[in-house]
């Protein structure tokens, strides 16, 4: 088996092994790591002040034939024996690779090396600026390039005033003209963070615990507790040099387009390779890179397609992008100092072409302008600079996802053979998968194919129901026919009546089956009970968090017993009777609301359960209290009506015993307090829910699971449950963060009454039934015979218990072997 | 045209606008009976030919394209209140009952091909 040794496990060498194991499975590989952790997502390195774990920037994977060697760095390489050598072992390979990346530039200040002086580069790196920023106050960061940005931004978000010291005369110099790095600048020092281009540090040194950096200007010193450098980076090519492979004059390993260098039984991939002399320092050359060495490995022919070096970043929650050229023959720019924003399109001389250009402050026109570059304007000029409506239509080479080089005529024949909606084109071309930045040109290339992405509840609503929602709560409407008398047509169906009842339940008082609002209710919710396959109803009392008492574990087996009742544990920790007679309803539920229970809404749109492990009570891993946590969280949303079932979960350590993480919100414990996690579900595509917090008190993570729930309640489609709304947000996990952590819309205000309304005028829906007669009435068989039961519904014996009479492939032993039919069942 | 046999369902007070209530007639027949918000009346067979089960007076009533239905409550095909046809699948359909207001009573007639209507 031939050998391949790897040096480096970054974001380039873990793609290289991804491709490598899929192309040519042989290869016998090992890694030689020098972190003490597997490959990990540095671009989102910034995303670990914001909660993200060190674990969840992971990309680690299993990979067959792969042996990571983690914490062993490669100390030696000899060419001549074919041999790598680290301080524990020798490595000898057939194939080389170099994936080593590259280390932060410190230009040669004095005291650069003193404590509180770092760099922004490792996960490491990152814990030592946290652990170093507790109890302290001021930061300053050299360089106003992409990096320092993400550096004061993570200053910004550990709580620091914060300082960028640009030796540039502006902001991202080497993306941004002079009029664009300026426009960034009065964005950045809108959010209080202090900006000063054309100084650089002369000179730092420690004074009364604290640091104090000299600048190159006359008189200009800061004084300030922690120093970061992202002044850029260096090609880590020491190694190479040291065995004699050829570097080029500014660093790098110089490789041809097939990314071998001076020896051509090794390769460089990254941002340690010199492609023809030059040094990308972006992901995505680095990724084609690493498929271009996997192909030659499997013997094939790949060369190198050239880099595309577009960015498009949202810096300080103020958008950036440059693509294609810097300058060229024309240039024509847009600068709207009012709101922010700038613009610059480089054209051909005749300005017909597009060659590149750049945008500060809005970057919509992005994803279509990226895809234009080399070819033809697409569109008005003053309409792509200044923010208008553009129309145009992309060439089918055009490249639409530069992260997953995805073309749009491949969207577009992905379309065509039945791609319908964003998410099934991600999963289809992987588009949109990585940044994520040209999922609104997706959504255009949708309608452009022909896709109707219609928003309208039904045929009787042109609106959403986001817009129903927005029309119920500024005109106060109380009732359907209404409603649909003033913004609707006809007279409603099975669509638009439940989703505007669960609309009017969100916002209003008062019992579901009161006055007109009754004949909206879904069957379920008119009969506050789940209908079974064949016209009988399940009864699920709330059990809080799973908790419950031998006193009410019995009233429910004697409820069961004396209505001859089905009885079934469900998965969310509470007990199901099923085949209860539509007649023997209110019967039940007197007993049930007797016994102290109350409504399941196991029938509505509504929250279901939150499920607990034991937590701190018996468990010995236990952290927190999870069970009480669980019953807090059920009574304060229990009856909270929304566009989809809502369920949740608890769990008292990482253990993860509740599996919180599949559910619409999860909670899980940590020894500093609560993680929160949403957008989880399990059903027909199961996904995992993603991480909003961490380490909260309990006073946030509720505040905070109360606006989650209240945005998702005024802005979801119907029937969109919380994982697909979360990814349809525009911007995503942190766009959703910002508005209802941050408050970047000014609506966390509104969201917290409407919930403080719900938690104050919550009563029994079953309560309500059994002490109205009126609506006690409609609980008959027969409205001519209320005392006879419906003749027709029969049921035989299995297993000690009753089942629906007539399932014969049920009451039929199934022979080993022979494949069982399995039913379609309506939705607990 | 000879008038039906008709049985007194129960007051036209007792239905809900915009919802059905079932009634069971001296012969065994289920029959769903609707009230609307105009206060028309309109009388099916109650048993979904889908499931088999006796629930057609408890699904949703609204209308398509202007054709009022109701939406059976297990698997949600559509069912002409006019005519009892499915509208999502031909081949299936309700029987259609007389239905009328005497004396604030809702009666039901025996099967009937008149429309019915207050």
């Amino acid at each position: 088996m031939s050998k391949l040794v790897v040096i480096g496990d970054g974001m380039v060498g873990r793609r290289f092994l991804e491709a490598v194991v899929q192309r040519d499975p042989s290869w016998d590989v090992t890694v030689l790591c020098e972190e003490p952790r597997p490959a990990y997502d540095r671009v989102r390195l910034s995303a670990f002040f914001d909660g993200v774990s060190a674990e969840e920037l992971s990309l680690a994977s299993d990979l067959d034939g792969v042996e990571v060697r983690l914490g062993e760095a490669a100390t030696e390489v000899d060419r001549d024996a074919k041999v790598v050598r680290s301080a524990s072992g020798e490595y000898p390979y057939d194939k080389l690779v170099f994936a080593t990346g590259s280390y932060a530039f410190v230009p040669p200040v004095e005291g650069k090396d003193l404590p509180g002086v770092f760099v922004y580069r490792t996960i490491e790196d990152l814990e030592n600026i946290k652990a170093h920023s507790e109890g302290r106050r001021h930061g300053v960061v050299i360089g106003g390039g992409l990096l320092g940005l993400e550096a004061a931004n993570a200053l910004k978000l550990l709580g620091m005033e914060t300082q960028i010291v640009e030796f540039a005369p502006w902001l991202m110099a080497r993306q941004l003209d002079e009029a664009g790095g300026g426009v960034l600048k009065q964005h950045i020092e809108s959010l209080g963070i202090g900006v000063d281009c054309s100084t650089g540090g002369t000179r730092i040194e420690a004074v009364d615990g604290r640091l104090r950096m000299d600048t190159n200007r006359e008189g200009v010193s800061y004084d300030t507790d922690l120093i970061i450098f992202a002044a850029g980076v260096r090609p880590r090519d020491q190694l190479a040099r040291d065995c004699g492979i050829e570097v080029g004059e500014r660093g790098g390993i110089i490789t041809d387009l097939s990314c071998a260098t001076s020896d051509p039984d090794v390769y460089a991939i990254g941002e340690v390779a010199a492609m023809e002399g030059v040094c990308y320092g972006l992901v995505a050359p680095g990724y084609a890179m690493a498929e271009v060495v996997a192909d030659r490995l499997a013997g094939g022919e790949a060369t190198f397609p050239g880099a595309d070096m577009s960015t498009k970043l949202k810096l300080l929650g103020v958008d950036v992008a440059q693509f294609g050229a810097f300058d060229g023959p024309l240039a024509t720019t847009y600068l709207d100092p009012a709101n922010g924003t700038y613009a610059k399109l480089v054209l051909s001389d005749d300005a017909q072409t597009l060659l590149g250009g750049m945008l500060v402050g809005d970057a919509e026109p992005y994803p279509l302008l990226r895809a234009s570059v080399g070819g033809k304007v697409p569109g008005k000029l003053a309409d792509l600079l200044g923010g208008g409506e553009i129309e145009g239509a992309l060439p089918d080479g055009a490249q639409v996802c530069s992260c997953n080089a995805v073309t749009k005529g491949e969207i577009m024949g992905a379309i065509h053979e039945g791609c319908h909606d964003v998410a099934e084109i991600k999963s289809c071309t992987k588009a949109g998968t990585s940044c994520g930045s040209c999922i609104p040109m997706l959504k255009q290339l949708l309608a452009e194919g022909g896709v109707e992405v219609s928003k309208a509840v039904c045929e009787h609503f042109t609106q959403s129901r986001a817009e129903l929602f927005d029309i119920v709560k500024v005109t106060g409407i109380t009732t359907f026919s209404e409603l649909i008398a003033r913004h609707g047509t006809g007279s409603g169906c099975d669509l638009c009546k439940p989703a505007v009842a669960s609309i009017l339940a969100s916002l209003s008082n008062g019992h579901i089956l009161d006055g007109e609002q009754a004949a909206l209710q879904d069957t379920n919710d008119h009969f506050l009970a789940n209908m079974q396959r064949n016209g009988t109803y399940s009864v699920v009392p709330r059990i809080p968090g799973g908790e419950i008492t031998p006193d009410k574990l019995i009233v429910i087996g004697q409820v069961a017993k004396e209505f001859d009742l089905y009885t079934k544990i469900t998965g969310g920790q509470r007990i199901d009777m099923f085949g209860a007679r539509v007649e023997d309803l209110p019967k039940i539920w007197r007993k049930l609301v007797d016994a102290g229970f109350e409504s399941g809404h196991a029938y509505g749109k509504a929250l279901r359960t939150v499920k607990s492990c034991v937590g701190t009570d018996w468990c010995r891993y236990g952290v927190q209290d999870s069970v009480k946590m669980a019953i807090d969280l059920e009574l304060r949303y229990r009856g909270l009506r929304s566009p989809h079932k809502l369920k949740s979960a608890v769990s008292g350590c990482a253990r993860e015993c509740a599996e919180a993480r599949g559910k619409d919100f999860g909670v899980i414990a940590t020894e500093h307090g609560w993680n929160l996690y949403v957008g989880g579900n399990g059903g027909f595509t199961p996904r995992h829910a993603d991480l909003l917090l961490s380490d909260v008190d309990s006073e946030t993570l509720v505040r905070t699971i109360d606006r989650f729930l209240m945005f998702y309640i005024s802005t979801a489609d119907r029937l969109q449950r919380t994982s697909k709304w979360v990814e349809g947000l525009e911007g995503g996990l942190d766009y959703l963060r910002e508005v209802i952590v941050d408050d970047r819309l000014g609506i966390c205000g509104e969201l917290d009454a409407l919930m403080e309304k719900h938690v104050a005028n919550y009563a029994d829906e079953w309560k309500g039934v059994i002490d109205d007669p009126e609506k006690l009435q409609r609980f008959v068989s027969f409205v001519n015979a209320p005392e006879t039961p419906d003749p027709s519904i029969e049921f035989e014996e299995v297993r000690g218990q009753k089942f629906p009479a007539g399932s014969t492939e049920r009451s039929q032993p199934v022979p080993l072997g022979t494949p069982v039919i399995v039913r379609s069942s309506q939705g607990k | 045209m000879t008038t039906p046999p008709f049985e007194v369902v129960c007051e036209f007070g007792r239905l809900v606008p915009g919802r059905g209530v079932a009634a069971l007639l001296a012969d065994g027949a289920q029959v769903a009976v609707f009230r609307l918000l105009d206060d028309s009346l309109y009388a099916l067979a109650n048993t979904d030919p889908f499931t088999g089960a006796n629930v057609i007076s408890r699904g949703l009533v609204g209308d398509r394209g202007g054709e009022p239905v109701v939406v059976s409550p297990l698997l949600k095909q559509a069912f002409s209140l006019k005519t009892g046809a499915c509208l999502d699948d031909e081949a299936v359909s309700l029987e259609v009952y007389a239905v009328e207001v005497v004396d604030g009573q809702i009666r039901v007639g025996a099967l009937s091909e008149v429309k019915a209507s207050t």
